[in-house]
């Protein structure tokens, strides 16, 4: 038997798939979000809207509040770790959790490295904002990719921004004839052979995922039909007037993100959604999506 | 509608056979068979009756072929023991779910798998999170074990697996339900049985 190889760490990604992951950061709110139908929960100790406004070093969280969301629902739960914090990472598998995210959301711990993924069985989870940043940290063992967006925002574009970049940037590898890959793998900073592994699949050779700035119905039909595959929802759900309707809701456009009717009848009748914040109020050394390389 | 779908696509278009996804009771019309994936089954039940399948599904199981895998097992089962999942009952089997614990547990076993007297195939099987059969009634045909506990299990035209043979490429199982001209359709293997 072999636990915690890479194809076993892919599979759970794979089985995440057409549902959204909800930021939570207490047992309450896990409930919450596995009622209205969460395939996954992110435990954190303040969610990122609060994080950009509260400031401060934002780290990994207490686990006993991740003991406590463990106990209270059965989907999986997943935790993040500071960029290049190994000893986070490995206490968060000494606690079980099912995934951990390598996030910008927290402060990094190490501006020049990311965690060699390979090392753990727990799978990893990591951001990105196009397909060099993709495929790097696929090579240091990611079992899933999630483009960043802009974590807090509560705004869209950022998100768009990030999974057009990368379809547009597959697409284009898959046109690319064997001798043209070298120097695309040279531009993308990105190893040789995960470059073709793209080109022959037209795809991510893992899961690819959409975060940062979900906050409506409506942009999780935009990003599932941009190509994501799931959708993470930090602030939007647990920032609104009415979590627990929002959070049902998201997961109905997720899963009929081609039936505009239902997308619809999914955003009618929800009170306010997150505020939000325009690109222009958050000054560049404040995007969380710069940290990572 | 939420989980592996894709994978199981992969594994019909190996094997020729068409398939759509099934998200609305109007999709299961057109379609001769039904896989319900791995995924999770909290939310697979959630959805069932948030969107009113529940009673389309019963009647389509009725007279067509399902398979489950892992999460899709458990929906297969006649008693889960955790209030969270309402199963769809067609098999009569008590499923728990997540028996073999946390993802950290997940894991890639070869497992010995007698589908006739002519097909018996060792098989490298990968569970993730799983859960286990932990009581079946009378006329449930084990196709195969793991640790003395049933991972893949025949009753009629229903077929229920705790591992995902989408996860690595295994035809067969899709084979048994969809595909008559395979010497292991399920209408072959349970005349052997009855036999």
């Amino acid at each position: 038997m072999s636990k915690g190889t890479y194809e076993v760490k892919v599979g759970l990604a794979e089985m995440l798939k057409g549902g959204v992951i909800m930021d939570v950061t207490n047992p309450e709110q896990a409930k919450i979000a596995e009622d209205a139908g969460a395939c996954a929960v992110m435990a954190l100790e303040r969610i990122p809207a609060d994080i950009r406004k509260d400031g401060g070093i934002s780290r990994m969280s207490d686990p006993e509040m991740i003991f406590g969301i463990q106990e209270m629902v059965s989907i999986p739960v997943m935790a993040k770790c500071r960029i290049g914090h190994f000893a986070e990472a490995q206490v968060l598998e000494t606690l079980e959790v099912d995934f951990i995210d390598e996030s910008e959301v927290l402060t990094p711990a190490d501006e020049f490295n990311h965690i060699w993924k390979h090392d753990y069985k727990t799978p990893f989870v990591c951001g990105c904002r196009n397909l060099g940043e993709a495929l790097r940290r696929i090579a240091e063992g990611a079992a899933m990719i999630r483009t960043k967006g802009e974590a807090g925002s509560g705004n869209i574009v950022e998100a768009v921004r990030h999974m057009r970049t990368l379809m547009t940037e597959i697409k284009r590898v898959t046109r690319l004839e064997d001798d043209e890959m070298v120097a695309e793998a040279k531009n993308l900073g990105a190893p040789l052979s995960l470059v073709q592994q793209v080109a022959k699949l037209g795809r991510l050779p893992v899961p690819n995922f959409a975060a940062g700035g979900i906050a409506t119905p409506a942009d999780a039909s935009l990003m599932m039909q941009l190509g994501a595959e799931t959708v993470f929802v930090g602030s939007g759900i647990f920032k609104s007037d009415d979590p627990a309707a929002r959070a049902k809701a998201i997961v109905e456009a997720t899963t009929h993100y081609q039936d505009a009717k239902r997308v619809a009848k999914a955003s009618t009748g929800l009170k306010n959604a997150m505020k939000g914040l325009d690109m222009s109020e958050i000054p560049a050394e404040e995007r969380l999506q710069e940290r990572g390389w | 509608m939420q989980g592996d779908f894709a994978l199981h696509h992969r594994v019909f278009a190996t094997l020729n056979i068409e398939s759509v996804p099934v998200k609305v009771s109007s999709d299961l019309e057109s379609v001769d068979g039904l896989v319900i994936p791995g995924g999770e089954s909290t939310t697979m039940s959630l959805l069932i009756d948030s969107y009113n399948l529940r009673n389309p599904l019963k009647k389509y199981g009725a007279t067509h072929p399902v398979m489950g895998t892992c999460a899709g097992l458990i929906m297969m089962a006649k008693v889960v023991p955790d209030k969270r999942v309402n199963p769809l009952g067609f098999m009569d089997i008590v499923v728990d779910r997540n028996a073999y614990g946390r993802q950290i547990n997940s894991s890639t076993e070869m497992v010995s798998f007698h589908f006739n007297s002519a097909t018996k195939m060792e098989l490298s099987t990968t569970l993730i999170r799983a859960p286990k059969i932990s009581e079946m009634g009378k006329d449930i045909h084990i196709l195969g074990e793991f640790n003395q506990s049933p991972v893949a299990v025949l009753s009629g035209h229903f077929l229920g697996l705790s591992f995902h043979p989408e996860l690595d490429g295994i035809k067969i199982f899709h084979q048994i339900l969809f595909d008559p001209t395979s010497s292991v359709y399920y209408k072959k293997i349970n005349q052997t049985y009855a036999a």
